[in-house]
């Protein structure tokens, strides 16, 4: 089937509430409307109204509930409607979800997925464009996942789903709709924590991921160099080895995301390579990012996240270096 | 005294013995304060001190309302904006309670325009705000006014505006707008426990319009009415006809006196959204034509010029050579924020900090330089409709 990546979304539910009664969708409007994004279409005509449910408008019940729900041996899979909605329940999420199975030797534990949309550039009102996978990375005890094409999405969602900690699901709303790929009907997982390696190249590593994957790929294209590109695919845990490998072929790395520069992901994969790889560098690891401030509101949104121009840039200096 | 001793509150005077009681919803008659009913009917008696040219006044906002939401509809469909939350169905709700604010008032809203226009802002700061231009915001500022995107995420604030209003011993009163949607967030019910357990100059007033999104009003909630919660927090509140202007006149302007001696208020107002919920919201999804067909003959408006005419000061009122007028301040808003000078790229950087710190200052320099380099990077950027 070619699907986009909210189709993906739609057929991993579809295909894990019909394999696996204990799952159960909630979130704002994801039930009688589908979802705002449609994510979540038709859940409620083939499951019924005990699985697929609208809850009030309630951020912190639906992830403090959903950690209960989990607790209780439930699959919940609740979708926040904008990822600039998930603040309010950051304190679910560090307090409780991440926690418990810490908290009680492993007596108790909260396997669950929280959905939802991130990243700039569709026009939206404040609050609807953040990339804080940083801020939940920080978080210990909670996975973080952000696929960036629809064959991943739908089978980074069922590992997600059975997965047995607290995963955030982060799904990259620019690029929902903006290609399709052959997702397979059936089930398949793509295992949590290992990075993909989208393209291969020997003279410069770049590494990024979600939103950020199709202007990275793009890029590459211009360039007069031969790039690798590692797709993390799972922000937290982070698959260290893949890019540690590949830099070390390479000599040579840029990391590419949309969030804020400072205390993002982007220090943390440099500051593995230089654990790990410092020795084989022949250049300093550029950083392509969003800059230090809000994104912007939708006039100026554009120029927030990085565009091909401005990774090619940080690429060339790399290989110049 | 020790904890567990009984005190004279009253809460404490009456014991039940036998089986224990339970307190239920049906112990509480929440009835809605109505001055015209539907089919335009009103005791005089019950008609609030206002004068003639205050009543025009009403209408006149009112039908300022429509207008703006109907050509803000409109320019959306013609990718002018971003997206856009019509308010057409919730006039009487919105003019009504606004109608009895001060300028020194705070004004924090959920869905509510034109009370921005009552207090001086205009309709071209208004375009910019949903172009997603900061200045519209900055414009609201100074009015003592804003809107908030993130639902319930206000009322914290106004229940601290209202504190320091109370601090500083000024006579005004701090108001947050909210919807039925709001109610449910951990925000709204600490914002306003806080409220109550200060006992600080804030108005919550509620337009309840049957949905959040998709979600009715009766799924929001198990509690049979919003005016009821703010009893739980120990906080008075009003059940009032939001399609009844001078009804929601009425009780908001007892609310914002009660409200300025320190006792803060709740107001629920029940009212309807006839529109999409914004421009990317199709509501055929979650209602009937039949529902909203009833809420169309039920229009605030129509029931408003009823009274009018009973009063004979429709005859000095122009419908058309008013929506005329609405509709060329509306065409001028619009040039005007269309020729909004072209932003600079400072602009994303500033007003994070007083200071900008160093680290910005360099990734802004280092974005300019970029810009310079690389202008094949305009094309990215670019390729977008103007905001
Ligand atoms: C905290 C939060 N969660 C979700 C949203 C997405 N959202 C925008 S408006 C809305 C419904 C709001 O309903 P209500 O409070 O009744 O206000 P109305 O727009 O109907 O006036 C939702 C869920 C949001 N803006 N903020």
């Amino acid at each position: 089937m070619q699907a986009t990546i909210v189709e993906a979304v739609n057929d991993a539910l579809h295909t894990e509430m019909a394999a696996d009664d204990d799952v159960v969708v909630f979130g704002e409007d994801v039930a009688e409307s589908g979802g705002v994004f449609r994510a979540t279409d038709e859940l409620l005509a083939e499951f019924g109204g005990d699985r697929v449910v609208d809850t009030p408008l309630s951020e912190i019940a639906i992830v403090g509930a959903a950690t209960g729900l989990a607790m209780y041996g439930l699959r919940p899979v609740a979708e926040i409607q904008f990822s600039g909605f998930l603040p309010p329940a950051f304190d679910q999420l560090v307090t409780n979800a991440s926690r418990i199975r810490w908290r009680t030797r492993g007596e108790l534990t909260a396997p669950m997925v929280v959905r939802m949309p991130y990243g700039a550039g569709v026009r939206a009102l404040e609050h609807h464009s953040e990339s804080m996978e940083g801020a939940y990375a920080h978080i210990p005890g909670l996975k973080v996942v952000a696929p960036s094409t629809p064959h991943d999405t739908k089978g980074l969602l069922l590992a997600s789903i059975r997965d047995p900690d607290p995963v955030l699901f982060m799904e990259p709303k620019r690029i929902y709709r903006s290609f399709r790929e052959e997702v397979p009907e059936e089930d398949y997982e793509v295992p949590l924590g290992e990075a993909a390696v989208r393209r291969e190249g020997e003279d410069v590593t770049v590494i990024s991921w979600g939103s950020m994957m199709p202007a990275t790929l793009e890029a590459v294209d211009e360039l007069d160099a031969d790039a690798e590109v590692v797709d993390l695919r799972t922000i937290s845990p982070l698959d260290t080895e893949t890019v540690v490998e590949s830099v070390k072929k390479t000599g040579r790395a840029v990391v590419v995301h949309e969030g804020p520069r400072s205390n993002g992901v982007g220090g943390d994969v440099v500051a593995r390579i230089n654990d790990e790889a410092l020795m084989y560098l022949e250049a300093p690891v550029e950083r392509v990012t969003g800059f230090d401030t809000p994104v912007p509101l939708l006039s100026m949104e554009d120029y927030y996240f990085p565009h091909p121009p401005r990774i090619l840039d940080a690429i060339e200096r790399a290989l110049s270096a | 005294m020790t904890e567990n001793e009984p005190t004279d509150h009253p809460a404490n005077a009456a014991v039940s013995a036998g089986d224990p009681r339970f307190l239920t919803q049906d112990d509480l008659a929440v009835d809605t304060h109505q001055i015209v009913g539907p089919d335009g009917s009103y005791d005089a008696d019950d008609v609030p001190d206002l004068d003639a040219e205050q009543f025009r006044d009403l209408y006149r906002w009112m039908v300022t309302d429509r207008v703006f939401s109907r050509r803000m509809v409109s320019i959306q469909r013609r990718g002018e904006l971003g997206t856009f939350g019509s308010t057409r169905g919730q006039e009487a709700s919105i003019i009504g309670s606004a109608y009895t604010l001060r300028p020194e008032d705070w004004l924090y809203v959920g869905r509510a325009w034109t009370p921005m226009f009552m207090r001086g802002a205009s309709m071209e700061d208004m375009i910019l705000f949903w172009r997603g231009i900061e200045e519209g915001q900055q414009a609201f500022a100074e009015q003592n006014s804003q809107v908030a995107i993130s639902i319930g995420s206000h009322l914290p604030l106004v229940t601290g505006l209202a504190w320091g209003m109370d601090i500083r011993g000024d006579d005004a009163i701090a108001t947050a707008y909210l919807g039925d949607g709001a109610t449910s967030t951990g925000a709204a019910h600490e914002a306003i426990n806080f409220a109550g357990a200060l006992g600080v100059p804030a108005l919550f007033f509620c337009q309840n319009n049957q949905y959040a999104i998709s979600l009715s009003a009766d799924e929001q909630t198990a509690a049979n009415t919003l005016a009821q919660k703010a009893l739980a927090y120990g906080m008075d509140a009003i059940r009032v006809d939001g399609q009844d202007v001078l009804a929601v006149y009425d009780a908001v302007s007892e609310a914002r006196e009660r409200v300025r001696e320190g006792e803060p208020v709740f107001v629920e107002s029940v009212t309807y959204r006839l529109d999409a919920h914004t421009t990317s919201d199709d509501p055929t999804r979650y209602r009937s034509d039949d529902e909203v067909d009833a809420w169309e003959e039920n229009d605030p408006l129509e029931r408003y010029r009823e009274f009018l005419k009973a009063e004979g000061l429709w005859e000095d009122i122009d419908h058309d050579a008013i929506v005329a007028d609405i509709e060329a301040e509306f065409d001028a808003a619009l040039e005007a924020a269309n020729e909004f000078a072209e932003r600079e790229i400072v602009e994303i950087f500033a007003h994070v900090y007083e200071e900008m710190p160093p680290e910005l200052q360099r990734q802004y320099e280092e974005f300019v330089d970029l810009l310079d380099r690389r202008p094949e990077l305009y094309d990215y950027i670019e390729q977008r409709p103007k905001g």
